[in-house]
């Protein structure tokens, strides 16, 4: 695997991180190393293996559609510092 | 005077709670300022506490202080997981197992240090503006993590106490054996996950760390149990814990797990894990040794591959909206997002969200993340096939001494994640496990770590009372 600052740059910024020259520098032969070390799976044959995404076996769980109580707008809103009218002021969309 | 005399005397009135909680949180605030173990000491809730106990004292735990790791939301209660990207965010509910505890009479004295959302195996990792918690005995030294403060409080505080703590990849039993505690992780879905910022979604499980044994044990009990909150709670009937500290434990069968033995693993704490052993011989408990080698070899890749995939997803709320840190609005939203990510995570966080992003990216996914999810099938079946012969198996909680900080300075980044070689296979597999104190080697604690089958923490309780 190719790990340079490149692939670095494009993962931070699918990542919504901007990372300055530095932190570039620091962490490109350090992802690297780490990254290198996943091929050692490679080792591992897992044909006709299945995933197991949790490790103990999970049911559904399903309640009735009813409507319950949840979070006053105003709790709801408590934390924010932007707001507006009684909703969360966000950056620009377009 | 034992927990459960003391809790006695609390419901007879006998012990003055609103005067206690008001001691403990005296030296609470002593320890903190040596030692760091506090992010948040929450007075006005534990004195409501103690005010509302001393009119109704008779429950289960009354007056029992607890601290709580960061991580865990308490109602009110400053909760950030040591990352300043959650600076000022009051949650507006208990998480679950904080609930419970505090309907049963036991009070929150504080919120405890760790590594930025638990990014971390000593607790060095914390987030940007958080100071680093010092080892209980020697302040040069970590006190291991994520659950760092956890754990050191566990050592530190003389009166009754048990920590909250969180594990994801050996959080709980790494501190606890840096800091000469015990620490139980349980299965996971033992404990709802109900109100836990999340870093593993598929790994998180809520335990506790306590000095004493039988105090970890009532304090677990407490928290289990089935959550409609939390889906992926286990409906399963919950032991009564404490009953199984101190229960014979001749005849009961432990696997020496071969691999976790000699190369890398330093020889002070192989003895004292192997005189830890002798002793449960002593005590009439067959042991064997037995091969494991999948969770030991593969087992950091599979971690770090799984955890960091599912951290990176949880971490993308954090972006200044709602809760938490925010910035100027301004820019679009892919700049403003990025912004304020990009000046409150800690450089851990943000290596952790790369590794997961690269891990999962188009091109990599198959090779990388859904490789380590079937890994992981085949961790979990052969800890299944060795559970058919054992009751549970050994191995040391950490290789090493607990490490000088600037000896955690030179590790690289592997290394460093190398320190959860022997704990990332219980918590990929779900497996409870508990870290016991055997003793100490240059005045340092050594841990012993014993691993179960799914919902046998009572096996774990029932051989870890050998050392209590």
């Amino acid at each position: 695997m190719d790990v340079d600052e490149k692939l670095i740059e494009h993962v931070a910024t699918l990542a919504r991180l901007k990372l300055n020259k530095e932190e570039i520098k620091e962490f490109t032969p350090q992802l690297k190393e780490v990254l290198d070390s996943f091929s050692k799976l490679d080792e591992v044959k897992t044909d006709g293996v299945d995933i197991s995404p949790q490790p103990v076996e999970i049911r559904n769980v399903l309640r009735e559609d009813k409507v319950e109580a949840s979070l006053a707008q105003e709790d709801a809103l408590a934390n924010s510092e932007h707001k507006k009218d009684g909703y969360f002021k966000g950056p620009r969309a377009v | 005077m034992l927990t459960t005399e003391f809790i006695r005397k609390v419901q007879s009135k006998e012990v003055d709670i609103v005067e206690h909680t008001a001691a403990v949180l005296e030296e609470c605030k002593k320890i903190n300022k040596e030692f760091n173990y506090f992010n948040v000491i929450s007075e006005d809730l534990a004195m409501k506490q103690a005010e509302d106990l001393r009119r109704d004292p008779e429950k289960p735990l009354a007056g029992l202080a607890i601290s709580v790791k960061d991580c865990i939301c308490v109602k009110g209660v400053e909760t950030t997981a040591s990352s300043r990207i959650l600076k000022g965010y009051y949650p507006l509910f208990n998480a679950t197992a904080v609930k419970k505890l505090i309907h049963d009479g036991a009070i929150i004295i504080g919120k405890t240090n760790q590594d930025e959302f638990g990014f971390g195996g000593f607790a060095t990792n914390v987030g940007l503006d958080y100071p680093i918690p010092l080892n209980p005995f020697d302040k040069e030294r970590a006190t291991g993590g994520s659950s760092g403060g956890a754990a050191g409080v566990a050592q530190k505080l003389s009166f009754p106490h048990v920590s909250l703590g969180e594990s994801t990849g050996g959080s709980i039993v790494n501190p606890a054996s840096f800091c000469g505690v015990f620490g139980l992780c349980p299965t996971y879905g033992r404990v709802s996950r109900f109100g836990l910022l999340d870093y593993g979604n598929s790994l998180d499980k809520i335990g506790s760390l306590g000095k004493s044994l039988d105090d970890v044990a009532l304090v677990q009990k407490h928290i289990s149990g089935v959550d409609r909150h939390d889906c992926t709670s286990l409906d399963v009937p919950v032991d009564d814990y404490p009953k199984f500290v101190g229960k014979d434990v001749k005849g009961l069968k432990v696997g020496i797990i071969k691999e976790a033995f000699g190369d890398g693993v330093d020889k002070h704490v192989e003895n004292k894990v192997r005189d830890g052993i002798k002793k449960l011989e002593e005590h009439g408990v067959k042991v064997e040794e037995v091969s494991l080698e999948l969770p030991i070899k593969y087992g950091i890749q599979v971690y770090y591959l799984i955890a960091c995939s599912e951290a990176s997803t949880n971490l993308a709320k954090y972006c200044g909206m709602r809760y938490g840190a925010h910035g100027k609005l301004e820019g679009s939203f892919n700049e403003y997002f990025t912004n304020v990510r990009s000046n409150n995570f800690g450089k851990e966080a943000k290596r952790r969200i790369m590794i997961g992003t690269f891990a999962r990216m188009a091109g990599t996914r198959d090779a990388y993340y859904i490789k380590a999810l079937k890994v992981r099938t085949k961790i979990i079946e052969e800890y299944k096939s060795v559970f058919k012969k054992f009751d549970a198996v050994v191995t040391p909680t950490v290789p090493i001494l607990p490490p000088k900080f600037d000896e955690i300075k030179k590790l690289s980044l592997l290394e460093n994640y190398m320190i959860d070689v022997l704990t990332v296979g219980p918590n990929l597999a779900g497996l409870p496990h508990l870290n016991v104190p055997v003793g100490f080697e240059k005045n340092l604690p050594v841990g012993m770590m014993l691993t179960a089958d799914h919902l046998q923490e009572s096996k774990l309780l029932q051989l870890g009372g050998v050392f209590r």
